[in-house]
């Protein structure tokens, strides 16, 4: 079968059986290596992308459900500059406060707090927990994780506040 | 890597029907159950699935004829953002936000919960005790089954190969009040210990219409109906609570597993249970 | 043939090309969380996704391999059957036969074989017994179910008390152990006991092998040791040191579990990789990495302490039992420095301590985060913290009359000549954790509880010792190389095989040359972990990195620096480049020489275990659901002494990290076992704590340097998982009432003590 997808907002036609994870058409048909697997039945949160902005397990979503929707993967995070890829907002906040050590559970977890700071939803470190509550990172103890994701919602509060 | 079954997506719910009349096909929902048995090998693997997702049909959260209906591909985040839900279904909407974590909401359905039938599906027991009916259909038409139909043994169900859930209907029953409480190993992505949904109706004092539904403490979803016989008719007093707790506790045949351990579901549900009757009373 | 990055798709990748990526500039951000230390060196890489892992690396006509494993504890090898309804001829098969070198895992001792041969001896559920490869994975699938094992069954023994089978033991002391419980008022005793946890790294084993065109192999995975694979690599295949190369990919994590079992893996996919001469990769889902890998060693331990009444220490019998699993791995070290610890950081005129590692029909136990010491300070701690409720003194106030104190003598006879900052840790943590103010508080509470309170409060404390480094004359042994180079092109590169799984190594040793030599962060660059680059500077364990390790780059550089001094006349930050140009490169290599005055006696056990030990207390504060036994593990203060502090934010990162394993050791984290299998062997039944389990912790860094070491670090890596659980316990314990001997201390134990009924069975023992 043939599948569409939009992968960072780039459109792909992919051939593969629809019952192959979306995990798989990323890292293997797209070369896109940068989503992880760490468990392979949706509790560690390694291969989270967003789907239509909203984070999935891709270990769990069989291509043909993402036909024609659009995926977003920590490839999509990072924008073109002159002199290369410049770090988003949010991970620059991660490599400054130290929020990735190991890095295998980065990419997941960089996904979900992009869609919660996507979300508008107040930055409360409560809030900030249940957001990536389905990535485990076995490194950090998490602290530097919050504490990250708080630096970049206060970032945006400013640019925010000064678009104004 | 796992196998990959073939499969079929259809657009309509009357394809769906038709392929399902020709042969039998797992169906596969927002796959979080489903994916995981392919992945694990837990189950043999399909021969051929139905890919359920681009079924409209099947969406929405709307009231009808008396009742709360929601579709069956109704996913756990949307339960949790419906402010019908929040209105009419609070226990349910308390349910869906302690299943998984952000990832598995966004994909788990309602309807997947009913048809995996699991024993720890933790909204069954918000569905026993609020005396949910689930309609099913396929080519030959619809019918309902009441909840407490509808998990007679270990992960059976009486759909038939044909047959889809469609949607659910929760009854409102004015007055009602539905308390809900989930007892896991860590506070997110875990499955349940002890899940218990309490449903009464107060009437001059004294509560009626009694439901207690619990889950992981038998081979299936199940109502606790001779600890219902102690709270039907009585007001949630200390003595009350004291016997309710020692029944539930005398009535649970639960086993040890992987997860936890027959005495401390016993003794949790009771537990449990002995503080929602203590908050409800007052004292 | 060569790993190649995936090549790009038809179609356009994505708009995010890989690196360099720009690192924000100073003032980008809101706030200075690196607080002037270096950025992470390879964290734009990892947040990027561009980093790669073995499972990213594209290996063009690899095939995949796959394991056939033992499904009985305990049982005679007869044979292999092969379905007659498959073609066999699509897929490769290596057994025992086919290893051209020793079938044995070079470890200690050579008890484990690579594979089980035909005749063999079983020994655990998920032993290795012939291995599969095969073009695709379907075909693999298909070829694993339709070969079976024919064997005999033996009896299989489970519980570490009756097996008979030693792998090592230890005795020892000093004082005279019957004079100091003859001074004591009261005799307290205990038993303590654990079980398995996995370390459980996000990133599972993976290995990819290559034949090389010198008839040798490249193996290139996820690994803490290149050197130990390299070692195992040449043995197996009957390899001379060229034809053999290990080379670490990015790793996702370690924690001990990538220390012993790479090598395993890595042999296995060369066997294969070898028979069929193309590369083949190994790459273990979730389920074989938590069933077939080394778990942390259950262990029993038992304490009998005569106490006076005001509060001093004066005798301790310690009795400890390690279940080493099936084989002896890295037990007798693990035993080892538990035994040393044993007593805890309290300095008692009059100690014996007996321990003994022993065989169980179970998976091989291996390293795993504080290798050892967390078991025993755990049982340590639980002690201390009952004597302290026995005499009715303040945990605290108990510690503080019997920590060790400069000039004082471990159970070695080791004399703590400097660095010692046990009650710096405890004064820090104490204080900032506000402990005595809420033990009173907390006491109130439990006073006055009446029976409809659903929730309690508790704090608890606990102090712990980590000695730095390897046990014993281990380093020396060792004989670490380091090296620091000048290339002719003008380039500064480190050369070292300590592995950066995500603990900093490569950010801290740039920074220390860096230093050294007065240059720039971003002039110093790092060699890979490539056996044919990189000398052999040991294995990243034992928090052995920054002392040791970063100690001999550190007098590498200054060793360079001083040779283009002397040549140019010049400060060397001036001077390097033209040095190059003039002269060509110059490498200095930095070879481990004992620290002055640290001497240890193997044959006596006696001396200093350790050159030196850092020192941790950890404070927790807990909820309990008294309906349910479930805890919320609400704050965790730990202050940690690292000797120097080389990068403040990735010490914090290992102290919190070390902290939340600690929790989950404390709680939630336990395999359960049936007929010597891991029954919890997939992450949703083994479960390790999430962002919403994870207490607030606040780390302080105390800094007591270690003079024999260059720049005074200590490493931090360990320290914290030593201390988090018995204060966990402690915490408990303060809002409860009730004792939980046992870890984790899962509401499954907390309801039974609290509701009167039976408890589960105890840690580590297969029904």
């Amino acid at each position: 079968m043939s599948y569409e997808l939009i992968v960072n907002g780039v459109e792909f036609e992919v051939a593969s059986p629809g019952m192959r994870r979306l995990l798989d058409v990323l890292r293997e048909d797209l070369g896109l290596s940068g989503t992880k697997e760490g468990c392979g039945e949706g509790e560690c949160g390694a291969c989270t992308v967003l789907l239509d902005g909203e984070p999935v397990v891709s270990c769990l979503v069989p291509v043909c459900q993402a036909d024609g929707h659009a995926v977003r993967t920590v490839e999509g995070l990072a924008t073109a500059g002159p002199q290369g890829p410049v770090l988003s907002p949010l991970q620059a906040a991660f490599l400054e406060a130290g929020g990735a050590q190991c890095g295998i559970c980065t990419p997941g977890m960089l996904m979900s707090a992009e869609a919660f700071l996507a979300s508008g939803a107040s930055p409360t470190e409560e809030a900030i927990r249940e957001a990536i509550a389905g990535n485990l990172c076995r490194c950090t103890g998490y602290t530097k994780i919050v504490e990250a994701i708080e630096l970049a919602a206060s970032g945006r509060g400013v640019d925010a506040a000064s678009d104004a | 890597m796992p196998a990959e079954p073939p499969v079929v997506s259809p657009t309509s719910l009357a394809q769906a029907f038709v392929l399902l009349a020709a042969a039998p096909h797992r169906p596969i929902a927002g796959g979080t159950d489903v994916m995981v048995q392919i992945a694990a090998e837990t189950t043999p693997i399909p021969e051929r699935m139905l890919d359920l997702w681009r079924l409209n049909e099947l969406r929405g959260i709307g009231l009808e004829g008396g009742a709360l209906v929601l579709g069956a591909l109704t996913t756990y985040t949307e339960i949790r953002r419906s402010p019908l839900c929040a209105e009419h279904a609070p226990a349910l909407v308390e349910a869906a936000a302690t299943i998984g974590a952000v990832q598995i909401q966004n994909r788990g359905t309602l309807g997947g919960n009913i048809a995996n039938a699991s024993p720890a599906g933790d909204t069954l027991p918000v569905l026993l005790a609020m005396d949910a009916s689930i309609v099913a259909g396929s080519l030959r038409g619809e019918r309902t089954v009441a909840a407490g139909d509808f998990w007679p043994a270990y992960r059976r169900t009486p759909l038939r190969p044909d047959e889809l859930v469609l949607r659910v209907r929760l009854p409102l029953v004015p007055g009602r009040r539905v308390r809900y409480r989930k007892v896991g190993t860590r506070r997110a992505q875990a499955i349940s210990k002890v899940v218990m949904a309490l449903a009464w109706r107060e009437d001059g004092g004294v509560w009626r219409d009694v439901r207690l539904a619990l889950g992981s403490v038998a081979p299936t979803p199940i109502r606790a109906t001779e600890t219902e016989r102690v709270l039907e008719g009585a007001a949630p007093r200390e003595t009350v609570a004291d016997h309710a707790a020692a029944v539930l506790r005398g009535e649970l045949r639960p086993i040890d597993d992987v997860r936890s351990t027959a005495a401390y579901r016993k003794a949790a549900a009771a537990r449990v249970l002995h503080r929602l009757l203590r908050e409800e009373g007052g004292w | 043939m060569t790993i190649t990055t995936r090549p790009g798709p038809a179609a356009p990748v994505s708009p995010a090309a890989p690196s360099p990526v720009r690192l924000p500039r100073a003032g980008e951000l809101a706030r200075g969380h690196a607080r002037g230390a270096p950025l992470r060196r390879e964290g734009p890489a990892k947040l990027t996704g561009t980093a790669l892992y073995a499972d990213d690396l594209v290996t063009p006509g690899a095939w995949y391999g796959a394991t056939i494993r033992s499904t009985e504890p305990h049982a005679r090898l007869l044979g292999l059957d092969f379905g007659a309804e498959f073609d066999w001829s699509r897929v490769v098969v290596v057994t025992a036969e086919d290893i051209p070198g020793d079938n044995v895992v070079s470890l200690i001792t050579d008890d484990q074989p690579i594979l089980v041969p035909v005749h063999g001896e079983i020994r655990h559920q998920a032993e290795p017994v012939a291995l599969l490869a095969a073009a695709d994975r379907d075909t693999l699938r298909e070829a694993k179910a339709r070969l079976s094992l024919r064997t005999e069954p033996l009896a299989p023994v489970f519980d570490p008390l009756v097996s008979s089978q030693v792998f090592a033991h230890y005795e020892m002391g000093k004082g005279d152990i019957a004079a100091g419980f003859a001074a004591a008022d009261l005799v307290v005793e205990g038993t303590y006991r654990v079980g398995h946890t996995e370390q459980l790294y996000i990133e599972n084993q993976a290995m990819i092998a290559i034949p090389r065109e010198d008839g040798g192999m490249t193996v290139t995975g996820s690994l803490q040791c290149p050197y130990y694979v390299h070692k195992a690599l040449k043995r197996a295949l009957a390899l001379d040191s060229e034809r053999a190369v290990v080379i670490q990919a990015e790793t996702g994590g370690g924690f001990g579990g990538k220390e012993e079992y790479p090598s395993l893996l890595a042999v296995h996919a060369a066997l294969l990789a070898r028979r069929i001469g193309r590369p083949v990769r190994m790459i273990y889902d979730r389920h074989e990495d938590i069933a077939a890998t080394t778990k942390r060693h259950p262990a029993i331990v038992t304490h009998r302490t005569g106490v006076t009444r005001d509060g001093r220490i004066v005798a301790q019998e310690i009795d400890l039992v390690l279940d080493g699993g099936a084989y002896c791995t890295l037990s007798p070290v693990v035993l080892s420095r538990a035994t040393i610890h044993a007593g805890g950081p309290y300095d008692v005129p009059d100690v014996r301590i007996t321990s003994r590692a022993v065989a169980t029909n179970t998976p091989p136990n291996g390293a795993f985060r504080g290798f050892g010491a967390p078991q025993v300070e755990f049982a340590a701690e639980m002690q201390v913290n009952r004597i302290a409720e026995t005499l009715g003194i303040s945990p605290l106030e108990l510690r503080r009359r019997n920590v060790y104190r400069e000039g004082g003598v471990t159970p070695t006879r080791q004399v703590l000549r400097e660095s010692v900052a046990a009650e710096e840790v405890l004064e820090r943590a104490a204080e900032a954790a506000e402990f005595e103010r809420i033990r009173e508080r907390t006491a109130r509470e439990r006073a006055a509880r009446t029976a409809g309170v659903r929730t309690a409060r508790g704090i608890g404390l606990a102090l712990g010792w980590h000695g730095a480094g390897f046990t014993g004359s281990g380093e020396e042994r060792m004989g670490s190389v380091a090296s620091v180079e000048l290339t002719a092109e003008g380039a500064i590169r480190i050369l070292t095989a300590s592995t950066e799984m995500g603990q900093g190594t490569k950010t801290i040793f740039p920074q220390l040359v860096a230093d050294e030599l007065g240059v720039p962060y971003d002039a110093v660059e790092i060699a890979p972990q490539d056996t044919s680059i990189v000398p052999d500077s040991g294995p990243t364990v034992a928090s052995r990195t920054a002392m040791v390790v970063g100690g001999l780059i550190v007098k590498a550089a200054r060793r360079l620096r001083a040779q283009v001094e002397e040549r140019t006349g010049r400060p060397f930050a001036e001077s390097y480049l033209h040095d190059a140009q003039t002269w060509g490169g110059t490498r200095e290599d930095e070879r481990f020489e004992p620290y002055p005055g640290v001497h240890f006696d193997d044959a006596t056990y006696t001396g200093d275990a350790y050159p030196a030990f850092g020192w941790a207390c950890a404070v927790a504060e807990v909820e309990v659901d008294l309906d349910t036994g479930e805890v919320a593990v609400r704050s965790v203060v730990a202050a940690d002494d690292v000797g120097r502090v080389i990068h403040p934010v990735l010490a914090e990162g290992q102290v919190e990290g070390g902290t939340l394993q600690a929790v989950g050791y404390a709680t939630i984290e336990e395999i359960k076992l049936h007929d010597g299998r891991y029954l919890n062997d997939r992450l949703q039944t083994y479960l390790i704590p999430t962002a919403v389990d994870a207490p607030r912790i606040d780390a302080i860094l105390v800094e007591a340097p270690f003079a024999g070491a260059p720049h005074g670090a200590k490493g931090v890596g360990e320290l914290p998982m030593d201390v988090g659980a018995p204060a966990v316990v402690a915490a408990i314990h303060d809002a409860t009432g009730v004792w939980i001997h046992d870890l984790p201390a899962s509401p499954e134990r907390i309801l039974a003590a609290l509701d009167g009924h039976k408890p589960p069975g105890p840690p580590g023992i297969s029904a």
